[in-house]
């Protein structure tokens, strides 16, 4: 007799002692393992997506939020008047942040990749610009443009990065999307834990039966099965978690110019996230198991 | 011990037994015997708190079963031996283990155990079976088991709903003797038999009360008993 003993098979299905209680059912086991494993796999990939959507919408943001210049062309004498009255026009502009004349030295670094270091740039007609950063709520260009046009003759507003604009509320609302989708698969993987559950309980009725005749407690008839699925579910949680970060692995490593499928991949701490899928999927099925088989104990008393 | 006052119990329809009153004392040695479908095994469910009375008042132990919940109820079954008229197992699990189920459910198993355990598959005369699943034991096998299984936690109270039917004259013989043994040690011991051979042999070895349900009733049997 070597109850509860530990055979290797015992150890390896982690069914020591009164796990053995509960009678080994193939179907459900692979049906919660391999439910496990596909949410885990799939919440990996959503937790990449939301959290590279994440980036991009505000590194994005952020690029747009100093996207757009005021360039104003102007005979020597009136650069300056001009440059004055379009930054007074800016301020008064709602949805401007703020707006900044570059200074000579900020406009030479500008221009030194395609004219050289020495180039005189008090001697030549160059033009000011002047640096708008946007509010978040971002401006109206053409009513700005207009303004421009009627009050600084020489001025012309540019916006070269806002063509990115509705790319930015894309991106936040895929990262809303991705949170949504996780959860959207932790509630489906606790329903299929519940029918499991459920299915493994009832299917049990003449094992709790004996278990209850012999003096078991509600209690001790409800943890064998938590165990059970608890621990299935973590061994297909893990499962699918190593599968969806090898699949992330596959893909290139994101450079910070790269385009959005190059930077799928986690970055920096974010690594840690996909390791909390297991236990968090064990957790959840751990409840789960618990109030199905309160509630089916219940139904059977 | 069990104490049953004044009891009614239904399956939902007319009642089964009312007015039924009965006290298992301590050390008592009780048959309860009566015609098919009288309502014996229902009444010894009611005495291990599987059923609950519909009517009159039923208390385990010095304690009313109407405040008990389920846990209570559980903890008390550990203090009940009961065997089965079909005799349920676990049908995966192999006999021995099916009869050590009781302590392994309180948590109480443990290695010392083994060599009481197969002592009493000795006395049950189930040693060469102990590895053997329930499904290919014989119908008699199955209620020395569950006998066995019923006294391995030695409760106080032994609650046997035809313990002897499916074995011959000589094995109920050596059943018996276990059960009269038991009572000696002072425990209460109720069982339910239509074999009245087998009721009065025992009654030349233990002083037996033999109780008779029949017509929604509990009588006292008569004195050819
Ligand atoms: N779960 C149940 N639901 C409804 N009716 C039941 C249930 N269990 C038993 N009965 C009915 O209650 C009556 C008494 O059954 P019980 O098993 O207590 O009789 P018994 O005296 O043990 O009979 P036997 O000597 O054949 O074992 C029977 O008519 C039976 O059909
Ligand atoms: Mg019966």
């Amino acid at each position: 007799m070597n109850w509860p003993g530990l055979s290797p098979r015992r150890l390896l299905t982690a069914d020591p002692g009164a796990d053995r209680i509960v009678p080994p059912s193939g179907f459900t086991v692979w049906l919660t393992l391999f439910t496990a494993a596909t949410m885990a796999f799939l919440t990996v990939f959503a937790l990449a997506l939301s959290l590279a959507s994440g980036r991009l919408a505000t590194s994005w943001g952020a690029e747009l939020a100093r996207a757009s210049t005021v360039r104003i062309s102007a005979p020597a004498g009136q650069l300056a008047a001009q440059t004055e009255t379009a930054l007074r026009v800016l301020d008064q502009t709602p949805g401007v942040e703020s707006a900044r004349a570059l200074t000579e030295e900020e406009a030479q670094a500008l221009l030194e990749p395609w004219f050289g270091p020495d180039l005189p740039l008090g001697q030549l007609p160059v033009p000011q610009l002047i640096e708008i950063r946007e509010a978040a709520s971002g401006f109206d260009a053409a009513g700005l443009r207009l303004r421009l046009q009627a009050e600084v003759p020489g001025a012309v507003l540019d916006e070269h990065a806002r063509w990115r604009r509705p790319l930015v509320s894309a991106a936040s609302r895929l990262r809303g999307i991705g949170w949504i989708s996780i959860g959207l698969i932790g509630a489906t993987m606790t329903a299929m834990v519940t029918l499991a559950a459920h299915a493994a309980l009832s299917a049990n009725a003449q094992v709790i039966a004996v278990l209850r005749l012999v003096g078991a407690t509600d209690g001790y008839i409800a943890r064998a099965f938590v165990r059970r699925f608890t621990l299935r579910t973590l061994i297909g949680a893990g499962i699918g978690t190593v599968l969806g970060l090898g699949a992330m692995l596959l893909m290139p490593e994101g450079d910070t110019s790269g385009g959005f499928l190059t930077s799928l991949r986690f970055a920096g701490w974010h690594w840690i996230l996909p390791f909390l899928v297991p236990p968090l999927a064990a957790t959840v099925a751990c409840l789960a198991t618990a109030a199905a088989a309160r509630r089916v104990l219940g139904q059977l008393a | 011990m069990i104490e049953l006052d004044n009891v009614a119990y239904s399956y939902g329809g007319e009642a089964l037994f009312r007015g039924l009153s009965l006290t298992l004392a301590p050390g008592s040695f009780h048959f309860l015997t009566g015609p098919s479908g009288a309502g014996k095994t229902t009444l010894l469910k009611l005495c291990y708190g599987a059923l609950r009375p519909t009517e009159g008042d039923l208390s385990l132990f010095g304690r009313s079963v109407t405040e008990m919940d389920r846990d209570a109820v559980a903890m008390n079954r550990r203090r009940v031996g009961v065997v089965h008229q079909d005799c349920q197992f676990l049908d995966h699990l192999p006999v021995i283990e099916n009869v050590a189920l009781p302590l392994v459910v309180s948590g109480q198993y443990s290695p010392e155990h083994d060599e009481n355990l197969s002592e009493l598959l000795t006395w049950v005369g189930l040693t060469d079976r102990a590895g053997a699943l329930p499904a290919e034991l014989s119908g008699g096998e199955r209620q020395r088991a569950a006998l066995a299984r019923a006294v391995i936690m030695s409760p106080e109270v032994i609650l046997a709903d035809e313990p002897t039917g499916n074995v011959d004259w000589e094995m109920s013989q050596r059943l018996m003797r276990l059960l009269i043994e038991l009572n000696r040690m002072g425990k209460t011991i109720l069982i339910a038999t239509h074999d009245l051979m087998l009721i009065r042999t025992t009654k030349a070895h233990v002083q037996a009360r033999v109780l008779r349900l029949a017509g929604g009733g509990l009588y006292a049997a008569g004195s050819e008993l």
